[in-house]
């Protein structure tokens, strides 16, 4: 093992040493050298420009022949890389371990759209998969001038083109190309991020020839970080750099208006950052930093936030008026159905804000020097955030580089973007580089929250009990008030304090899933935020947006129907299901469950301690999953443990099972936690969910006792996104199995111990 | 003011200037290099930044520097290295544990202490001895594997 090389050494125009191998004249803009041009590959001596349609911006060859690929998205810790890896050395025939991904650095990868929506290999894969397989041919094609045999009887077996007939006859990728760069131009469709794709001519090969992909091959950044060897975004340093904190009013939208810089005059070196509702102290050691962000003496303007009492929220919700309303699906006729419906069924439920919480508040640290910017950050998106630097700093992009470092945790657009902005602006300020942590509150309680919502279901029946109309409407705070990403200054809480003008978005979504009612209709409605600007309530991207609120109305409301028609939860969607996928994964889950055909509730308990089983089921986008709870309710008090789970999972084709394993595991484990615990408290002057004691998270001991996952591999599928989805059923499934266990159906989450017990009651 | 303190860290002795009310976190991280304990929420409730002190998983965002002592500090670092693995290294990295990781030093450092203390343990005596250490990602079924592994090779 080695140890990762700090990314503090680099420095901005270096040299990037690949391997020990090649090297990288990073950002270089020198024109081709001839001398290589072979017929329809080029291999240059200087790097091709950074842009999406030049294969060298995804895929190098060292002179030792080692692989390196270039990913502009990021690996949160769900094994990405590994994967990207996989399809990169299965597409070019190279043995794994011969292969090197350098991610998120926008000096060496394009804008791919970073972490974003779990597209990491749907979307970010599929391109690295098109430009390994295009390297290949072009390889493949300089070996057939260099050997004098055409392309077609030709085969590359570890990184070394030969002939098939002939293993001999052969030329390596390092004698081929090794050291230099490919300059093949690639079809690039014009887009960036997510959807950015530019194939070559390379058809790419055929699933069932993998060897690598579908291996369940190992994390390699588990050993550096077990035993202390790799570094965070917070512990990147570099020289002259100062501490810098924030300061956060105790009342929302206060704003400073006499700060008393003597107050702290008493600590070495500590200085105010202050401009309109900015502020900010730095020192040279980080206590000092802390100390005088406590002692600063600041007035505050007299502020009234238009917070509610949050007793009132959902109230609130339902009042406000629409600020967008969207409708998705919508077959036959809904409206006059419900009219002339045998019986009609009707539900409310209620998710409330909740916070990323990150296991570290955001950090970032941000470097001045004649011009350039370098910024290291624990961000999703480094790219939008080299935009959203050279916004607030006002330099051409170019001149912004941010280096990808890995942070504590990500599920969305959490605090990491305001903290690089805020960082900025400190650093600009005192003309150091500034390393901006933010504390506990500051981390809990101003990140951007993932909104509350309510949601309205009904169901037409027929009078022979089948189901003829279907009408969904969410109403909540938009999911985009703050942006996905950190691009523009007016989504960080710099930018908002310092007064650029506002532009709260509008977006919410719709159920996932297939039930085939003949008359349906899905909609939502997003209202403004409670507070427009700087809020500790302004709400964004959390970890599948929206999907767990959605979902634990549209799914407990489908098992409410199949209650109140004394059906069986699971034949009920089945005889509903109409995807041949979604009825796969419902199937496969309740075989795995050992799932007994009856109606909920059961009715054959007693005791303070009763045991329930509960199915939701979702698609989100292509991946579907369906998880089973078990459950045990302590009805004196309140207290539910999600003791078993059963999930069936479909993404398609599967890259790597263990790194899929994981990912649906934690995101089972998380969604446990919201479902149970996690809510935002407020009161009028601001979030007072500040820490782990008034945001608590799932705990150890009521970690589940088992999680049993059934991978549904479709070689024939293109893989599909599987960092969020199995979050998303996971809030209905426990909620429903609670109603299979007490009779009580709880619309309202978290299902913590004192809802759980006054719904009892 | 600051003072001068000698600190037995991972072995070996440091003196670091200092104001005493420093936590020992700041002291480690940012004069000493030593990046793994982590800051979390700087209010003893995460198990980020878990230190041993004399053995004692100890919070070092709640130790002031003024009250370590002589008492002899071991971070993960000091725990074990690659050559020479704690039982716990060794069955995180087979595990396959962490998400982020951000967390690891409060599950491993508790953990070792509560295994050096604790033969055999049952799955409910895991649970409890972790009971405050958090995880957001939601690791917390391959943190259990994992212990109970290191615990099988020490037992």
């Amino acid at each position: 093992m080695t140890k990762h090389e700090k990314p503090a050494s680099f420095s901005r125009r270096a040299l990037l040493k690949a391997g020990g191998a090649l090297v990288v004249t990073i950002g270089a803009r020198a024109a081709i050298d001839p001398a290589h041009a072979t017929d329809g590959a080029t291999a240059a001596t200087t790097k091709p420009p950074l842009t999406p349609d030049q294969l060298s911006s995804y895929i190098a060859v060292n002179a030792d022949g080692t692989v390196c690929a270039y990913f502009g998205k990021m690996d949160m810790g769900q094994g990405l890389s590994v994967a990207i890896r996989q399809m990169v050395a299965e597409e070019l025939d190279v043995p794994f371990d011969r292969t090197r991904i350098y991610i998120g650095d926008t000096d060496t990868s394009v804008n791919q759209g970073g972490a974003s929506g779990s597209t990491g290999i749907q979307d970010g894969g599929k391109q690295m998969r098109m430009a390994a397989a295009e390297a290949r041919r072009i390889l493949v094609e300089m070996a057939a001038d260099k050997l004098g045999l055409p392309a077609d009887q030709l085969t590359v077996t570890n990184g070394v083109v030969h002939a098939t007939s002939d293993a001999t006859k052969n030329v390596s990728y390092a004698e081929l190309i090794g050291g230099k760069f490919f300059n093949v131009h690639l079809d690039w469709n014009g887009k960036y991020g997510n959807p950015l794709y530019a194939p070559g001519k390379a058809k790419p090969k055929n699933p069932k020839d993998y060897a690598i992909v579908g291996q369940p091959l190992p994390r390699d950044d588990i050993a550096p970080k077990v035993f202390a060897q790799a570094d965070f975004a917070m512990d990147i340093k570099v020289p002259g750099m100062v501490h810098g904190r924030m300061i956060r009013p105790a009342i929302a939208s206060a704003v400073p208006v006499k700060v008393d810089e003597s107050s702290i005059a008493d600590i070495p070196n500590a200085k105010v950052v202050w401009d309109k509702g900015f502020l900010g102290v730095v020192a040279d050691k980080e206590w000092d930093a802390i100390k005088a962000a406590k002692q600063l003496k600041v007035e505050w303007s007299n502020a009234s936030p238009p917070f509610p009492d949050q007793a009132t929220l959902y109230d609130h919700i339902r009042q406000a008026p629409t600020r967008k309303r969207e409708v998705g699906k919508q077959t036959g006729n809904v409206d006059e159905t419900f009219k002339t419906a045998a019986r009609v069924i009707e539900a409310e439920y209620e998710w409330p804000f909740q916070s990323h919480a990150r296991m570290g508040p955001g950090c970032a640290l941000v470097e001045i020097k004649d011009g350039h910017v370098t910024c290291w950050t624990g961000t999703q998106k480094a790219h939008f955030v080299q935009t959203g630097l050279a916004s607030i700093l006002q330099v051409p992009q170019d001149n912004v580089h941010v280096i990808w470092t890995t942070g504590p945790g990500s599920y969305g657009r959490s605090d990491a973007d305001d903290c690089v902005a805020d960082a900025a602006v400190l650093a600009k300020t005192v003309g150091k580089p500034v390393r901006l942590q933010y504390m506990r509150d500051q981390g809990t309680g101003w990140d951007p929250k993932a909104p509350a919502s309510i949601h309205r279901v009904r169901a037409a029946l027929d009078a022979s009990g089948n189901v003829v109309a279907y009408d969904f409407l969410s109403k909540g705070f938009s999911r985009i008030d703050v942006d996905t990403n950190g691009s523009q200054p007016k989504d960080t809480l710099a930018g908002q304090t310092m007064g650029v003008a506002l532009k709260s978005g509008d977006g919410f979504g719709f159920p996932g899933d297939s039930y085939g009612f003949a008359n349906k209709r899905t909609a939502w409605e997003t209202i403004a935020p409670l507070l427009d600007r700087a809020s500790p309530l302004r709400s964004a991207h959390m970890r599948d947006p929206v999907g767990p609120q959605i979902h634990f109305a549209s799914e407990s409301f489908i098992d409410e129907v199949a209650a109140a028609l004394n059906m069986d939860p699971v034949a009920f969607r089945l005889r509903y299901a109409r995807d041949p996928r979604d009825i796969a994964v419902i199937k496969a889950a309740a075989e795995k469950a050992g799932w007994q055909t009856r109606p909920s509730p059961r009715k054959d308990q007693s005791g303070d301690t009763v045991a329930g089983r509960g199915i939701a089921y979702a698609q989100r986008g292509p991946t579907r999953v369906a998880v089973i709870a078990e459950v045990e309710v302590d009805r004196s008090t309140g207290r539910i443990w999600a003791r078993k789970f059963f999930v069936a999972h479909d993404c398609g084709l599967i890259i790597n099972p263990n790194g899929l394993h994981h990912a649906i595991e934690n995101n089972v484990v998380q969604a446990t936690s919201r479902t149970l615990w996690e809510e935002v408290k407020f009161n009028n002057k601001t979030v007072t969910s500040v820490d782990w004691r008034t945001y608590p998270i799932l705990e150890m001991p009521e970690a589940p006792e088992q999680v049993d996952i059934v991978m549904i591999d479709h070689p024939e599928i293109a893989p599909s996104g599987a960092g969020e989805a199995a979050s998303r059923p996971v809030p209905a499934a426990i909620t429903n199995a609670v109603f299979d266990a007490t009779g009580v159906r709880i619309r309202r989450a978290p299902l913590s111990p004192a809802n759980v017990k006054s719904s009892l009651s | 003011m600051t003072k001068q303190f000698t600190l037995n860290v991972n072995g070996s002795d440091h003196t670091v200037e200092a104001d005493p009310d420093t936590p020992l976190l700041y002291v480690l991280r940012d004069d000493l290099g030593l990046n793994n304990p982590h800051f979390g929420c700087g209010l003893g409730q995460c198990g980020a930044c878990t230190v041993h002190l004399d053995g004692k998983p100890t919070h070092s965002c709640q130790r002031p520097i003024s009250a370590v002592g002589d008492k002899k500090v071991v971070t993960l670092a000091g725990l074990g290295t690659p050559e020479h693995p704690h039982p716990l290294q060794t069955a995180y990295v087979q595990e396959q544990v962490p998400q982020c990781a951000y967390c690891i030093n409060g599950w491993i450092m508790s953990a070792a202490a509560f295994l050096r203390d604790k033969e055999k343990p049952t799955d409910a005596q895991i649970r409890t001895a972790l009971r405050h250490v958090k995880c957001r990602c939601g690791t917390h079924m391959a943190i259990l594997r994992a212990v109970k592994r290191a615990a099988a090779m020490m037992g």
